[in-house]
């Protein structure tokens, strides 16, 4: 047995399968092909039968998992399709094209269903900003999303971005894309109709990508990462522009039975998935595949990833329609194979037959494998401290505000074209989550995008079901009311006994949360293997979530607005330092994470969503990183206002005046407005404190022996100074 | 009155343009970029995006589209004709405006809400914008939005009244010379800015204040 499929990463066991699957050992070509579906990243061996713990149903779902993205039902005919994928690996390799492909990737999924891109948002994660690498690949994943974004006209309108050390050989990308669709026009992606035309679209196909899912995305990082970037894919928004209008047009027009994007594994899986989904078979003939260089080799035109192409089934009659819209707007357009009924995936060089393998195989063949987790004894990530033990309240403060994962990210987005398409009623860092008008129905939605790294290393099931009600408060302050979820579950390698314990502890996390909040998985994406030699990163699921409100004009800001104005604190906040920000610049990180109370969360998420309907709230800012403090400062700076407030009601609920100022968790909302309007919220399941008063030029906090007077100006430099940080080197 | 907003490949906001003229009054249409006949149109608005995916230069290959030579005649004629953005880089190209746009100072893309002053004043002027110094809140978003032209060719302009927009004091978000956000043709009906007044239109998604802009055109 020659060891050819080890180096495609193939074990020997799989291969042996292969060849008793097929009758015989596979050729090249088959042998490329099998190795990029049965890789990590396409066959999800380690975590599909994780993911069958997820609830996937529910009334306003119109498309569930196993489509190119999720849908869900917005009222008038229309749908909001939605998804989020990871671009991990290319992005450590080559950030600028690898976020730029990422975002190009989410949105190709987001129109083979026929919706119009209307929303990005990305969830980013680096190592700490003192590190080169890391500002390096910060820098370059921004640029890149903005390239593509902005060049292709689809507003960025969210977004999160974090730093931790166990981040720096391994940064996460994470992308999401949300889109509108009439329900009639839309299409599902199952291959159909024996003797259809299979039709590629697009761009011309090349050699670059060549092994990204086998070679890139389900392996560890490690020295000779250079070697690996031709393996990054290259884009071109403009490309893809073109398609994007193409697409359209032909669902408008009824022109397409199905319609599948390429992505990771490009022609060897849209055309297997196709065909499985549709319980037929495929014949691609690949010298009629529109070429970038000339003398390819099938394997390789099969496993290449360029980028900008789709994949079509199309009755023969319709054909030379097709054809003619893709000419219209200057992109490509190929008729290169057959529907079958034989189960078979058929490639054929100018008619002659290169490799045959049954769908079923490829597809639904790979084996799936158990986890042997193993819960780690201690806190494995190490820690370092930046915050000596004697730093005074209002040394605190300042310090927690200027740190770059609390810190304001608008050296980031304003790089993001928030605005194109005249629907953003919520720009970033505005409100709890991006507002999205539609016309359309006459009503909106809502996005946002939540992850959380450190406290899923703390306890994986506590911090994944945090990450979800993080995702569902920000939605609350904004009136909305969540309709569905998609997640990005970025861990590191599974056939090792800690990740592995976290990954099966974080779905169950995130099974049980979206059951108890009554929300729908519609879609998802797993990246593992995100390990460097340092180990792996914190488990970080990345919760996106879409919303509706019914007026869009009624939404409420995070900022306070007036002085004089009551601040007060909804919910069933319990504040501790366990997994805080805190504790990680003291260096006192360690297992353990109090369990989120899902349903007291829920009835103040609940709330929140009424009192900002009606107009009960004059601003709602969640209390999430850096505590109660940090939220209070951001809320003063975004208003150009101080507080004075006290905190002796929540020191009330049994935590100390350091837990009350800087400790983290869920059920947090901090309110201002009039005082009667925001005690009248209260209800037996609500509890609503007041704190005291919008005035003034300083941040002031009264918390016993930890008080603190911050000057506004001190607060807003400390917040505001990421960007010169990134620019200057940290 | 019928607008006409051109469509290249690659154009972003010609759907926000179409909707902002709507609501300045009148009737409005897209024109495709191969077409010449812009009979029956009123007024033009190049809009801002990224036509043919900025290669070569931002604007350099929408300027040799049939619609852009139809465009050009039309502004020789004296029909009014609005550049945004993409648009205003489109008309510098096409030698319809002076000057050009360069990368931004920092070398990145800016999007952010900026505080304009209309800087112009006098019988040729649009109609809303006709009191020198009104400021206007109207967001940007480009990464090539420099205005820059050689010395004596900005004096000229400004003593000619052609400067149209400029960022106020402490706004510019660009480093464009002399803070010009945007600026009229000699004969003042063809205006370029780089701006987006078609983004300022509704009160729900911004100012309101680009509505001027629109009106003033008509």
């Amino acid at each position: 047995m020659s060891a050819k499929h080890r180096e495609l990463g193939l074990t020997d066991a799989e291969f042996e399968l292969i060849v008793e699957k097929l009758g015989r050992e596979p050729n090249d070509v088959e042998l490329a092909m099998f190795s990029l579906l049965w890789s990590e990243h396409c066959a999800y061996k380690h975590s599909r039968k994780l993911l069958r713990r997820l609830p996937t149903e529910g009334e306003r779902v119109v498309m569930g998992p196993g489509e190119n993205a999720g849908a869900v039902d917005v009222g008038g005919g229309y749908a909001v399709a939605f998804k989020v994928e990871s671009h991990n690996h290319p992005s450590a390799v080559e950030p600028f094209q690898g976020a730029a492909t990422g975002v190009g990737g989410i949105l190709r999924d987001v129109f083979a269903l026929g919706a119009r891109p209307i929303a990005i948002l990305d969830s980013l994660r680096f190592g700490e900003l003192d590190s080169l690498r890391s500002r390096h690949l910060l820098d370059g994943a921004v640029r890149g999303i903005g390239h593509y974004g902005n060049s292709i006209g689809v507003p960025t309108v969210g977004g999160e971005i974090c730093f931790e050390a166990p981040y720096e050989h391994n940064c996460l990308v994470n992308a999401m894309c949300v889109g509108l669709a009439k329900q009639e026009e839309m299409v599902r992606a199952a291959a159909a109709g024996v003797g259809n035309a299979v039709v590629l679209m697009g761009a011309s196909t090349g050699r670059d990508g060549i092994g990204g899912a086998s070679v890139l995305a389900s392996a560890e990082l490690g020295d000779g990462d250079e070697a690996k970037r031709p393996t990054v894919q290259i884009g071109d928004p403009f490309e893809e522009s073109k398609l994007l209008e193409c697409c359209l047009e032909l669902l408008a027009k009824g022109l397409l039975v199905s319609l599948q994007d390429l992505g990771a594994a490009g022609l060897t899986s849209s055309a297997s998935e196709m065909a499985s989904a549709g319980g037929v078979g495929i014949e691609i003939d690949v010298a009629r595949v529109p070429l970038r260089e000339p003398g390819m080799e099938p394997f390789e035109i099969m496993v290449s990833e360029s980028q900008e192409r789709m994949l079509a089934v199309v009755e023969p009659a319709k054909v030379d329609a097709v054809l003619a819209v893709c000419e219209k707007w200057q992109t490509g357009g190929a008729a290169v194979g057959t529907i079958t009924e034989d189960g078979t995936v058929r490639v054929l060089r100018e008619g002659e037959t290169v490799g045959e393998m049954p769908v079923e195989a490829l597809v639904d063949g790979c084996p799936l494998y158990d986890l042997a987790p193993e819960e780690p004894a201690g806190w494995i990530y190490g820690n370092r401290a930046t915050l000596g033990p004697d730093a005074s309240p209002a040394e605190t403060l300042p310090a927690l505000l200027a740190s770059p994962s609390v810190a304001s990210k608008r050296w980031a987005f304003e790089q993001y074209d928030s605005i194109v398409g005249s629907r953003t009623a919520r720009r970033p860092e505005s409100a709890g989550a991006a507002v999205l008008a539609i016309p359309e129905t006459g009503n909106a939605i809502a996005v946002s995008i939540d992850g959380n790294g450190r406290r899923v290393a703390c306890d994986p099931h506590a911090g994944t079901v945090e990450a979800v009600l993080e995702c569902a408060q920000n939605l609350a302050c904004v009136g909305a009311e969540p309709l569905g979820l998609t997640n990005c579950l970025n861990f590191g390698n599974p056939e090792k006994p800690a990740p592995a314990w976290q990954l099966d502890r974080a779905v169950s996390g995130l099974a049980e949360a979206c059951e108890a909040l009554g929300v729908p998985v519609v879609g998802g994406n797993v990246s593992l293997y995100n390990e460097g030699p340092e180990g792996p990163v914190y488990p970080t699921p990345v919760v996106g979530m879409v919303g509706e409100l019914p007026d869009p004009t009624q939404t409420a800001p995070s900022a306070f607005a007036r002085e004089g104005d009551a601040i007060a604190l909804l919910g069933p906040f319990e504040p501790s330092l366990a997994g805080s920000e805190l504790a990680k610049l003291r260096g006192e990180l360690d297992k353990g994470l109090p369990e989120p109370d899902v349903p007291a969360v829920a009835a103040a998420c609940a709330a929140i969503r009424e009192a900002v309907r009606a107009g009960k709230v004059v601003s709602a800012h969640d209390v999430s990183d850096g505590g109660l403090a940090c939220a209070l400062a951001e809320a003063a700076i975004g208003a150009g206002l101080g507080c004075r407030v006290d905190l002796q009601h929540l020191r009330e609920r049994g935590c100390t005046p350091q837990e009350a100022l800087f400790g983290e968790g869920t059920g947090g909302f901090l309110l201002s407005g009039d005082r009667a309007a925001l005690e009248s919220l209260a209800t037996e399941d609500v509890a609503v404190l007041y704190l005291g008063e919008v005035g003034g030029e300083s941040i002031e906090i009264a918390a016993g022996d930890q008080s603190l007077t911050v000057p506004l100006t001190a607060a807003e430099a400390a917040w505001r100074s990421l960007g010169e940080r990134v620019e200057r080197g940290a | 009155m019928i607008w006409g907003v051109l469509q290249f490949p690659g154009s972003c906001d010609e759907r926000d343009a179409l909707h902002a003229c709507l609501l300045a009054g009148g009737e409005a249409r897209l024109v495709w970029h191969e077409e010449r006949d812009l009979g029956g149109l009123d007024a033009i608005v190049v809009p801002g995006g990224f036509s043919y995916g900025d290669y070569l230069r931002a604007g350099a290959i929408a300027r040799f589209s049939p619609a852009m030579e139809a465009v050009a005649e039309f502004a020789a004629a004296g029909g009014p004709v609005l550049g945004i953005c993409n648009g205003f880089q489109v008309l510098c190209e096409a030698g319809l405006l002076p000057g050009a746009l360069l990368r931004n100072e920092n070398l990145r893309f800016v999007c952010r809400q900026v505080e304009l002053i209309a800087a112009f004043g006098g019988p040729e002027t649009p109609k809303s914008c006709d009191r020198p110094g009104e400021s206007l809140s109207i967001p940007v978003k480009h990464g090539e939005g420099r205005y820059w032209a050689p010395e004596e060719m900005l004096d000229e302009i400004e003593a000619r009244g052609q400067v149209a927009f400029r960022y106020a004091p402490g706004q510019n978000p660009n480093g464009s010379a002399r803070d010009v956000a945007g600026v009229r043709n000699e004969a003042g009906n063809v205006l370029g800015l780089m701006p987006h007044p078609e983004h300022a239109v509704d009160e729900l998604t911004g100012s309101t204040d680009g509505l001027k802009i629109f009106e003033g055109m008509r």
